[in-house]
């Protein structure tokens, strides 16, 4: 496919002897929505840390834009437009909202003030009014939004969302999908890991499901729901 | 120019200004002896504090970095006569490059493993000096210093000069690194390496400059050791008291800014030379403990956290 953004081709990842994930093919085209589902343990994570760089595939490659990033460290695959946030929010404590912008944006090119480009982001995620604050006072939802803000503030081509949502209310939840979606009409390809079904369903263009390392279904929200082998993941025999 | 920076440097114009006079003003040189290892240690807990305060990478191997300032100096001078500025600057250049070694052996590992490593590169580096009988082996070599310029007025005087300018620079360079990306990096580090790395930042190309400058501080501190002795040895310049004073000075002064290095070394250094000279020289190593035991316990982010947390309060 010609817009394709991404590309897996029988990715693979091994922990000793236990394969934690693969062989995995999956393309992302630009500017997709993809969510990607599956239990815990099904190798959601190790995909993405597959596709970021954290870790290194032991078999196939991971392509971006039509070239071979398989061997390429981390921060040069952000920098190139892979961003994600982090399950368990990671702010960098000890600096300001504002700083944990000016961390990324200090290694990549931006056009005019980066101070401006991150206070830009940091409105565009509702954290204008916590600029000056320490990370460390954010509530969890504020954690969530500035993940994502720092995640985005490098003009990133794709944003891997990992469980973004999880532990917030319905209400935080429906505002942290409004900034996806926001993010997603301008041009960025979105893929959310997600165990809020009713967040992935509303989101997503596309579907793909995950159990014990291997893609086992791919579709629309309602060939998802529908498929026999997800339901079978989910709710068992 | 901003005006913080500012006021640190008209802070470091007049602090040199009262190095270079006040040797003119106090007569007894006694308190310029007891001021250079004051300064000594500033040096040091700067040093240490850009890798293990600033990126959070724990260094116990600070005394092996000094030391091996110290057995170079004494070699370049005793061997080549070399000026002692040059002899400095040999020496931060060497312990640049020995950090970049340490830094490239080491930095894939992290937290206990690190800090084992790091321990390791003393003990390397002190039995080789032991068997090198240029450089005198375990009966160390006397190093009879340069005579003083005439800007200063005895030898201590000197050394304390000298001490205090290298104090200076290196504070100056904890602090560029502290306000810069660098420091923003070290930072982001410190706080989750994976997550900096997601977001663009070199890690270890940064970890590596962070040891490659930290060691060139802790080599420069010792260069000037062995004129300020007059002799050197294996055991004092890789004692163990200098790398456990390197870690306890910044911990107890707080490790987020250039200040806390400054303030702790200010403190427990002139604590120690206090007991030495009214109590007894082994209880250093008491006071060191029970301070460092005292601060981890009711203030683990040092005395610059617990200003800045009374002034917090205060202005709310």
């Amino acid at each position: 496919m010609s817009d394709t953004i991404l590309s897996l081709k029988g990715v693979e990842k091994h922990f000793g002897s236990f394969r934690a994930l693969g062989p995995v093919d999956l393309d992302l085209r630009a500017g997709e929505r993809l969510g990607i589902i599956g239990p815990n343990g099904s190798g959601k994570t190790t995909l993405i840390n597959c596709i970021t760089g954290v870790y290194r595939p032991d078999k196939g490659s991971v392509h971006f834009q039509g070239r071979d990033i398989s061997h390429i460290e981390a921060h040069k695959r952000a920098r190139l437009g892979i961003s994600r946030s982090f399950q368990i929010p990671r702010p960098f404590t000890g600096m300001t909202v504002l700083e944990n912008l000016l961390v990324p944006l200090d290694y990549c090119h931006v056009d005019g003030s980066k101070e401006e480009r991150a206070r830009t982001v940091l409105a565009s995620v509702g954290l204008s009014g916590r600029i000056s604050d320490p990370s460390e006072k954010l509530t969890q939802l504020e954690l969530r939004k500035l993940e994502l803000a720092r995640a985005l503030v490098g003009n990133p081509k794709v944003l891997i969302a990992d469980e973004a949502m999880a532990g917030l209310s319905e209400e935080e939840i429906d505002e942290v999908l409004a900034i996806l979606f926001a993010l997603n009409t301008s041009g960025v390809a979105v893929i959310m890991i997600e165990h809020i079904m009713h967040a992935v369903m509303r989101f997503s263009e596309r579907i793909v499901c995950f159990e014990t390392g291997r893609l086992i279904a791919s579709g629309t929200s309602s060939e998802i729901a529908e498929n026999p082998l997800v339901q079978k993941v989910y709710f068992g025999e | 120019m901003r005006k913080t920076s500012i006021l640190f440097v008209a802070g470091i114009v007049i602090v040199l200004a009262l190095g270079f006079l006040l040797p003119w003003t106090v007569r007894n040189p006694f308190y310029f002896f007891v001021g250079y290892v004051v300064l000594q240690y500033v040096t040091i807990a700067t040093g240490w504090n850009i890798l293990g305060g600033y990126a959070g990478y724990i260094n116990f191997g600070a005394a092996g970095f000094f030391g091996a300032g110290v057995y170079l100096s004494a070699f370049l001078f005793t061997t080549f006569g070399l000026p002692l500025p040059l002899c400095i600057l040999a020496a931060a250049v060497f312990g640049a490059v020995l950090g970049l070694l340490m830094g490239y052996l080491t930095l894939r590992i992290q937290g206990v493993y690190f800090a084992i490593a790091t321990l390791g590169l003393v003990v390397v580096l002190e039995t080789i000096v032991h068997n090198i009988s240029a450089l005198g082996g375990a009966s160390g070599m006397a190093v009879y210093g340069p005579k003083p310029p005439a800007w200063s007025p005895g030898p201590s005087q000197y050394n304390f000069t000298i001490m205090l300018v290298i104090a200076v620079a290196a504070v100056s360079l904890a602090r560029f690194v502290e306000i810069s990306w660098i420091g923003r990096g070290l930072r982001a580090v410190r706080a989750s390496e994976d997550a900096a790395e997601c977001s663009g930042v070199p890690t270890l190309r940064l970890k590596l400059l962070a040891c490659a400058l930290s060691g060139a501080v802790l080599a420069a501190a010792g260069a000037p050791y062995p004129f300020y002795t007059s002799f050197v040895e294996p055991v004092t310049a890789f004692s163990l008291i200098i790398g456990l004073n390197a870690i306890a000075m910044p911990l107890i002064g707080g490790t987020k800014s250039w200040v806390g290095p400054v303030l702790g070394a200010l403190l427990l250094a002139s604590v120690q030379q206090i007991a030495t000279v009214t109590i007894s020289s082994e209880l250093n190593i008491l006071f060191v403990g029970l301070v460092l035991i005292a601060f981890v316990a009711f203030a683990p982010g040092g005395l610059s956290d617990l200003f800045g947390r009374r002034q917090g309060r205060a202005k709310s």
